[in-house]
C-alpha cells in the first residue's frame, strides 16, 4: 500500500485521462440532441486537449504546450460566442428546436 | 501527496464529464461541466502551469459557462431533453464505437510510445517556495508577446471579428422585429 | 484545260445550289435552261480535256487535279481529288452530252408539271453525283458519287411521290442498291487494307506489281462485284430496275440507261489489274452472271405490256452483256457497248417517252399500234434505235455486241451460245414492241373512253425540244460503232485510246479460234439478228404463228415475288429476332446499368438524414479508422 500511495502520477496517467474525458465528450455530441449540452461536450473535449498539452509541455520542459493551451481558451470562447449567436437565432425562430430538427439538407 | 491531488482532481472532472452527458437538465449539465473545469485546473496547477489554472477558472468556469447558463435562462429551453428515446437507432451503437475506439486507441498509443516523450525545451520555470511567485507567467509572457506575437495579434482580431459576427447574426431589424 | 477538270463535276452541282434557292423563282421553262447550261458546260470543258489528253502521249495521259486533302487520319490520306485519263474522260463525256440531250428533252417532257424546278434540281444533282463518280481519283471520291446516285436515284424515281408504287418503288431501288454498296465498302477496306492506299493508281499498281496476293485480289473483286451487281442490276440484285419505271422517262433515259448502270461496269474496268491477278473462277463467275442476267431478262422482256418495262428489262440484258464482256476480259468491248447502249437506249427510252407524251401517258403497247403515221419523226428514230440494239449492221450496236461474241467465244464457246440466244431474242423482242407500238392496226380507239373522253382522240408528235434530242441520238446511233470496227488494227480507236487503263487486264485473245474465224462470226451474228427480226415480224405482223407470252415470263420468272415472300415471311421474323435482341439485351445492359446507378443511388440516399449527429457519427468513425490505421502501420505498435 505505501507503495501505491508513494508512487507519482506520471505524464502518461494525465494523457490517459486527457484520453477518456475526450471519449466522453465525443459520445456525448453523438448522443445528446439539445444544441447547448452538445456545445458543452464540445467544451470537454478541449479541455481534454488542454490537459494533454499541459502534460507534455511539463514532460518535454516546453513552455510551448501551455502557449497553444491559452490561444486554444482564447479560440475557445471566441467560437462559443458565435456558437451561441447561431443557436439563439435558430431557436429564437423555433423554440424547442434540437439538432434533430435542423435537417433541411436531408437527401 | 500528488497522487492523491491526482485522483481527486481526476475524479472531479470524471464524475463532472460524465455528469454533462447523462443530466437531462441543461441546467445541471452546465453544473457538471463547471466541476469538471475545476477538475482541470487543479491538474493544471499540478503541471506547473499556474497562469493556466487561473485564466482556466477566470474565463472558462468564469465566463464561458456562464454564457450558456445566460443563453439557457434566455431561451427557456431548460426543459429536460427526454433521454431514453433515440430516433436513430443506430446512432448510440455508433457512438459507442467512437468513444471506445478514440478511447482505446489512443491509451494504447500513448501507452507504448511513453519511452519516446524526451525533453526537448529549455525547462519550465517553477517558482520555488520563496522565491519568486511569477516566474510560470513571465515565461509564458516571453513567449507569447515573442515566439507567438503574431498569433497573438491574429487571435485578437478574431475575438473582434467574433463579437461583431455574433451580434449582427442575432440582431433584429428595427421595426420587422424579424432576424436577419 | 485539263487543270480546269474539276469544273466538270462542279458546274452541275453550281446549276444544283442555284435551282434550290432561285428555282421557284425562276420557274419554268428558265430552271430547266439553267439546269441544261451547267451540264452542256460541263460538256465543254470535258471536250476540251479531251483534246488535251489527245495531244499528249499515251504513256502520259493520266493527269490528276487534287482539290484538297479530305482524310488525313494517321497513315490513311485521302484527297478529293479528279483524275482525267482515257476511261474517265470517256464516261465523262458521253454522261455529259447525253445528259445535256436529256436535260433539254425534259424542258418539254416535264412542261406544266408544278414540281418543273424541283425535277431539275435533283437532275442536276445526279449528274453531280455521276461525275464524281467517274472523274474521282480513289476509290473514296468514287463511292461519294456511287453513293450520290443512289440516293439521287431514289429521288428521282419517286418524283411523283403522291404514287404509292412510285414512292415503293424509290424505296426499293434504294434499299437494292444498299445492299450492293455493303459490297463496294467492303471492298474499299480490304483494298485499303491491303494496298494501303484507296487511290486507283495505288491499288493497281499494287495489283500489277505483285504487291497484292491473289487471294485478297479476289476478294476486292468479288466485293466490287457485288456493289456493282446492285448499281447495274444484275441477277441476284436487278429487281429494282424494272420497278424504277415509275418514274418519270428522262429519269429512265438518263439514269437507267445510259448512266447510273454503267457504274458497275465502269467500276469493275477501272480494277481491271485487281480482277486479272484474282483466281480465274473471279471473271468466269462475273461473265456468268453476266450471261445468265442477259437471258434470264430477255426472257422476260419477250412478255411485258408496258412500253417502259420491255426497255428496263433491255437494259438489264444489254448490262448483262457488259459484264459478261468484263468477265472475258473484253474491257474495251465492254466499255465500247456501254457508249453504244447510252446512245441508243437512251434514244429508245425518249423516244418511248415522246409515244407516252403523244398518247397523253398512255404505256400499254396493246392499246397502242400505227403510230408512224401520226408521230413520224419519233418513230424513224425509234426505228433506228431498234436497228442498232437488235444488231443490224451498221448500226452501233451490232460492232460492240460482236465484239463481246467473239471475246466469250475465246473464253468458252458456251457463253458464246447462250449470247447468241439472248442476241436472238433482243432482236425477238424489240421488234415486238416496234411492231406493236408504231405498225399493226391502230387499237387506242377501243378504250378512249377511259382517257377521260377527249371526244376524238388523236396521238400527236411531240414538241420539238423534245425531238431535237431523238435526232441527235438516232445519228450517234447510226455512226456510233466507227469506235471501234473489227476489219483491221487502224480502225480499233477506242482500243487505242483506252489501252493505258486497260493493257494489263485486257485479255489477249489473237491466237484463239475465235479470232481466225472472226468474219464467221461476224456473219453468225448478222443472220441472227435478222432471223429474230423476222420470227418477231411472222408472229407479231402476219399473225401466221401464235405469240407465246406465258404469265410466267410476264411476272419475271416469280422471282421478285420469291423475294417478298421471302422477306415477308422467314425473311421478317429474323429481323424481328435482331429487334428482339436489341431491344431487350441490348437496350436492356444500358437501361440495365442506369437502373443499377439508379438503385445504388436511392440506397446509398437513406444515409443523407440531415442530422448533424448522424454525420459527427461518422466523423468520429472516420477518426477511429484512421487511428488504427496509423496504429498498425506505425512504429508505435
Amino acid at each position: 500500500m505505501s507503495s501505491l500511495a508513494a508512487a507519482t502520477p506520471t505524464t502518461t496517467w494525465y494523457l490517459i485521462l486527457a484520453a477518456v474525458l475526450f471519449g466522453i465528450g465525443a459520445v456525448g455530441v453523438l448522443v445528446r440532441r439539445n444544441p447547448l449540452v452538445m456545445f458543452m461536450c464540445i467544451e470537454l473535449m478541449l479541455n481534454a486537449v488542454n490537459l494533454s498539452f499541459v502534460a507534455l509541455a511539463e514532460k518535454m520542459g516546453d513552455i510551448g504546450g501551455q502557449t497553444t493551451v491559452f490561444f486554444v481558451m482564447v479560440v475557445a470562447a471566441a467560437e462559443v460566442v458565435v456558437g451561441l449567436g447561431i443557436i439563439v437565432s435558430i431557436m429564437r425562430r423555433r423554440p424547442g428546436v434540437t439538432a434533430d430538427d435542423v435537417s433541411a439538407l436531408r437527401g | 501527496m500528488e497522487l492523491v491531488v491526482f485522483v481527486l482532481a481526476a475524479a472531479m472532472i470524471l464524475v463532472g464529464a460524465i455528469g454533462v452527458i447523462v443530466r437531462s437538465n441543461p441546467v445541471h449539465a452546465a453544473l457538471s461541466l463547471i466541476l469538471t473545469l475545476f477538475g482541470v485546473a487543479v491538474m493544471f496547477v499540478a503541471q506547473n502551469a499556474h497562469f493556466l489554472a487561473a485564466v482556466q477558472v477566470i474565463v472558462y468556469a468564469g465566463a464561458i459557462v456562464v454564457l450558456f447558463l445566460f443563453v439557457i435562462m434566455l431561451l427557456g429551453v431548460d426543459r429536460s431533453e427526454d433521454l431514453s428515446s433515440e430516433p436513430f437507432k443506430v446512432q448510440r451503437p455508433l457512438a459507442a464505437i467512437v468513444g471506445l475506439g478514440v478511447i482505446g486507441l489512443v491509451v494504447a498509443a500513448v501507452v507504448s510510445s511513453r519511452d519516446a516523450i524526451s525533453v526537448r525545451g529549455t525547462g519550465l520555470n517553477v517558482a520555488d517556495t520563496l522565491g519568486d511567485g511569477d516566474t510560470n507567467i513571465k515565461q509564458l509572457a516571453r513567449s507569447v508577446f515573442g515566439d507567438y506575437v503574431v498569433a497573438f495579434e491574429v487571435t485578437s482580431v478574431l475575438l473582434v471579428v467574433a463579437v461583431v459576427g455574433t451580434v449582427l447574426l442575432t440582431r433584429r431589424v428595427k421595426g420587422s422585429g424579424k432576424d436577419t | 484545260m485539263l487543270e480546269l477538270i474539276w469544273l466538270i463535276p462542279a458546274l452541275p452541282l453550281l446549276g444544283f445550289l442555284v435551282n434550290v434557292v432561285l428555282g421557284r423563282v425562276l420557274g419554268e421553262p428558265k430552271s430547266g435552261a439553267l439546269a441544261t447550261l451547267m451540264v452542256a458546260a460541263s460538256f465543254v470543258v470535258t471536250v476540251g480535256a479531251f483534246f488535251d489528253l489527245i495531244s499528249m502521249p499515251a504513256e502520259e495521259r493520266h493527269h490528276v487535279v487534287t482539290g484538297f486533302s479530305w482524310v488525313p487520319v494517321g497513315s490513311l490520306h485521302v484527297d478529293l481529288a479528279f483524275l482525267a485519263d482515257p476511261l474517265s474522260i470517256t464516261m465523262a463525256l458521253f454522261v455529259t452530252g447525253i445528259g445535256t440531250l436529256i436535260h433539254l428533252y425534259a424542258i418539254g417532257y416535264m412542261h406544266g408539271d408544278p414540281n418543273f424546278s424541283k425535277f431539275f434540281i435533283y437532275l442536276n444533282l445526279f449528274v453531280f453525283s455521276m461525275l464524281m463518280l467517274v472523274m474521282g481519283e480513289n476509290l473514296l471520291v468514287t463511292f461519294l458519287g456511287w453513293e450520290g446516285v443512289g440516293t439521287c436515284s431514289y429521288f428521282l424515281i419517286s418524283f411523283w411521290h403522291t404514287r404509292d408504287s412510285a414512292a415503293t418503288a424509290g424505296k426499293k431501288a434504294f434499299v437494292t442498291n444498299r445492299v450492293g454498296d455493303w459490297g463496294v465498302m467492303m471492298g474499299m477496306f480490304l483494298a485499303l487494307g491491303a494496298a494501303g492506299t484507296l487511290s486507283y493508281s495505288g491499288i493497281n499498281h499494287a495489283a500489277e506489281s505483285g504487291a497484292l496476293s491473289a487471294v485478297t485480289a479476289t476478294a476486292i473483286g468479288l466485293m466490287l462485284f457485288i456493289g456493282a451487281c446492285g448499281k447495274s442490276a444484275q441477277l441476284p440484285l436487278y429487281i429494282w430496275l424494272p420497278d424504277a419505271m415509275e418514274g418519270p422517262t428522262p429519269v429512265s433515259a438518263l439514269i437507267h440507261a445510259a448512266t447510273m448502270v454503267t457504274a458497275g461496269v465502269f467500276l469493275m474496268t477501272r480494277v481491271n489489274p485487281v480482277l486479272a491477278i484474282a483466281y480465274d473462277w473471279v471473271p468466269t463467275l462475273i461473265a456468268i452472271v453476266g450471261v445468265a442476267t442477259a437471258l434470264f431478262a430477255a426472257t422476260i422482256a419477250v412478255a411485258q405490256t408496258d412500253i417502259k418495262k420491255v426497255l428496263a428489262y433491255s437494259t438489264v440484258s444489254q448490262l448483262g452483256f457488259m459484264f459478261l464482256a468484263v468477265g472475258s476480259g473484253a474491257y474495251v468491248a465492254a466499255i465500247f457497248h456501254m457508249v453504244t447502249h447510252a446512245f441508243f437506249k437512251a434514244l429508245l427510252f425518249l423516244g418511248s417517252g415522246s409515244v407516252i407524251h403523244g398518247m397523253h401517258h398512255e404505256q400499254d403497247m396493246r392499246r397502242m399500234g400505227a403510230l408512224r403515221k401520226l408521230m413520224p419523226v419519233t418513230a424513224f428514230t425509234f426505228i433506228i434505235g431498234w436497228l442498232a440494239i437488235a444488231g443490224v449492221p451498221p448500226f452501233a450496236g451490232f460492232w460492240s455486241k460482236d465484239e463481246i461474241l467473239l471475246f466469250a467465244f475465246a473464253k468458252s464457246p458456251i457463253l458464246y451460245v447462250v449470247g447468241m440466244i439472248t442476241a436472238l431474242l433482243t432482236a425477238f423482242y424489240m421488234t415486238r414492241q416496234v411492231i406493236m407500238v408504231f405498225f399493226g392496226e391502230a387499237r387506242w380507239n377501243d378504250h378512249s373512253a377511259e382517257h377521260g373522253a377527249h371526244g376524238d382522240f388523236k396521238p400527236h408528235e411531240s414538241p420539238k425540244i423534245m425531238l431535237l434530242p431523238l435526232v441527235v441520238l438516232a445519228g450517234l446511233s447510226v455512226i456510233g460503232g466507227v469506235m471501234q470496227l473489227p476489219f483491221t488494227k487502224d480502225l480499233h480507236f477506242l482500243e487505242k485510246w483506252l489501252e493505258p487503263v486497260i493493257e494489263f487486264g485486257e485479255a489477249d485473245i489473237h491466237a484463239s479460234w475465235a479470232y481466225e474465224n472472226k468474219y464467221l462470226l461476224l456473219g453468225i451474228a448478222v443472220v441472227v439478228a435478222i432471223s429474230g427480226i423476222l420470227l418477231s415480224a411472222v408472229v407479231y405482223a402476219k399473225k401466221k404463228i401464235g405469240a407465246i407470252e406465258p404469265a410466267l415470263l410476264a411476272d419475271g420468272w416469280r422471282y421478285d415475288r420469291a423475294i417478298t415472300s421471302f422477306m415477308g415471311g422467314p425473311g421478317r421474323r429474323v429481323f424481328d429476332g435482331v429487334a428482339w435482341v436489341d431491344r431487350t439485351i441490348v437496350d436492356g445492359a444500358v437501361n440495365g446499368v442506369g437502373r443499377l446507378v439508379q438503385g445504388a443511388g436511392g440506397t446509398l440516399r437513406k444515409g443523407q438524414t440531415g442530422a448533424v449527429r448522424n454525420y459527427a457519427a461518422a466523423v468520429g468513425l472516420g477518426v477511429v479508422a484512421l487511428l488504427v490505421w496509423f496504429l498498425l502501420r506505425g512504429v508505435v505498435l
